[in-house]
């Protein structure tokens, strides 16, 4: 068969076809690997939930109440996903996913708070930070690791790294990343505690610092439902 | 030249990292694990394979004149459908990979195998250019990655050598990346040279 010649009409004809093929088949494509991609993604915030709110153990976790809120923190505007979780019919704490720009955009971060705001676990559900640096950030903040944050509580700590004089180790040669991950982290806090912020702020620099747990805790439950 | 050889060549003759030096910027940008490496490799495999077999068979109803615009909507729609598959089927390799899927359609290999390869020859003969330049890339994309990860962090394929602290910060890096690539290519050049 010989080459086909460049006429317009010819040239007009393959163009066209070849885009039609193509955009047929990835039509096509899309309808088949819709759900699976969306079973993936619902089962990667599944499991995320259930890690940053259990820490490990073994329960029956419920997650109800998705709600989105947006706010803007420290001139920053941020969306917030919050999923209220409970065992048992007891609430236990809630979750609360954002996405902020670490050393590349998007790098969305989901932690769990307890019901008096210490937090209780983290997962990094995207990111696109340089691996073997940036990247380590999905177990550098966790227990028994350098940078541990779990258990401490945003608004009584002071969760920055240490060379902006927080008590957070910031991931060596990756303090873009550490500074965006510990702002995620505390804007979360504010976006679910935000009264009680203030008011254990106070407590710190007013009041001496044994009272200021157990203020914080009888307030933030119920500054929260405010927030709801 | 029979199909074996066409392969071969792919792999040594005609590297397309190490003696063409095309794709640099997936192999730059990629290689930080060899793991990583070795995952575009065979991302970028399995669309040469495809794109050379299609673009042979439709070789001749295509008019010279429109040919790369042709070219380039069969090689990305190719790389879509490939990011779809990935992003469904393996999502944990999609995760550390997904940002640079999109750029092989712009790898020029895909594109310059078509051109100099697939629009000349049979569809077998392509398909087998497609996997023999497709195993060489992957091949020195796992080296290049390899290398990297054992200086830059002290591990590899994810298994830790020696403590992650004397790893060499340089080589997880851009410029580590450079600095390897140009030691592999001599070490190549060096090897083919005396055979």
């Amino acid at each position: 068969m010989k080459k086909l010649e460049s006429t317009l009409p010819n040239m007009v004809i393959v163009l066209t076809t070849v885009a039609l093929v193509s955009a047929g088949l990835l039509g096509l494509m899309q309808q088949l690997t819709k759900d699976p991609i969306a079973l993936i993604e619902k089962q990667t915030l599944e499991n995320g939930i259930k890690s940053v709110m259990l820490d490990g153990q073994d329960a029956q976790l419920s997650v109800a109440n998705e709600e989105v809120i947006e706010k803007n923190i420290d001139g920053d505007n941020y969306t917030f996903t919050v999923y209220s979780a409970s065992v048992d019919g007891k609430p236990i704490g809630r979750a609360v996913k954002t996405a902020v720009n670490g050393f590349s955009p998007d790098l969305t971060v989901l932690v769990g708070f307890d019901n008096d705001g210490n937090i209780k676990g983290y997962e990094i559900l995207k990111h696109a930070e340089t691996p073997g640096l940036g990247a380590k950030a999905d177990s550098w903040f966790k227990k028994g690791q350098k940078g541990d944050i779990i258990g401490k509580n945003p608004g009584t700590n002071n969760l920055t790294v240490s060379k902006d004089g927080g008590e957070v180790d910031a991931i060596t040669a990756s303090t873009i990343t550490s500074r965006a991950f510990l702002k995620a982290v505390n804007a979360e806090y504010k976006a679910i505690f935000d009264g009680a912020k203030s008011a254990s702020q106070d407590a710190i620099s007013g009041a001496t610092k044994v009272s200021t747990p157990s203020d914080s805790t009888s307030v933030a439950p119920a500054d929260s439902v405010a927030v709801q | 030249m029979n199909k074996l050889q066409i392969i071969i060549n792919g792999i040594l003759k005609e590297n397309p990292v190490f003696v063409l030096l095309l794709g640099m910027c997936p192999t730059l940008g990629t290689t930080t694990s060899a793991l990583n490496g070795f995952g575009m490799g065979a991302a970028t495999t399995v669309v040469l394979m495809c794109s050379n077999t299609v673009i042979s068979l439709v070789k001749r109803l295509i008019p010279d004149m429109v040919r790369i615009p042709s070219f380039i909507v069969i090689i990305a729609t190719f790389v879509t459908v490939l990011e779809m598959l990935m992003k469904a089927y393996v999502p944990s390799l999609y995760a550390s990979l997904g940002l640079f899927i999109p750029l092989i359609v712009v790898n020029c290999i895909v594109l310059g195998r078509a051109e100099s390869f697939a629009a000349k020859n049979s569809v077998s003969s392509s398909f087998c250019d497609g996997l023999g330049i497709g195993l060489g890339f992957t091949l020195a994309l796992t080296l290049l990655g390899a290398t990297r990860e054992i200086l830059g962090s002290g591990k590899l394929f994810g298994f830790s050598l020696w403590s992650e602290d004397y790893g060499i910060l340089a080589f997880v890096l851009a410029p580590g990346a450079f600095i390897a690539l140009a030691y592999l290519i001599v070490i190549v050049n060096k090897l083919t040279k005396k055979a």
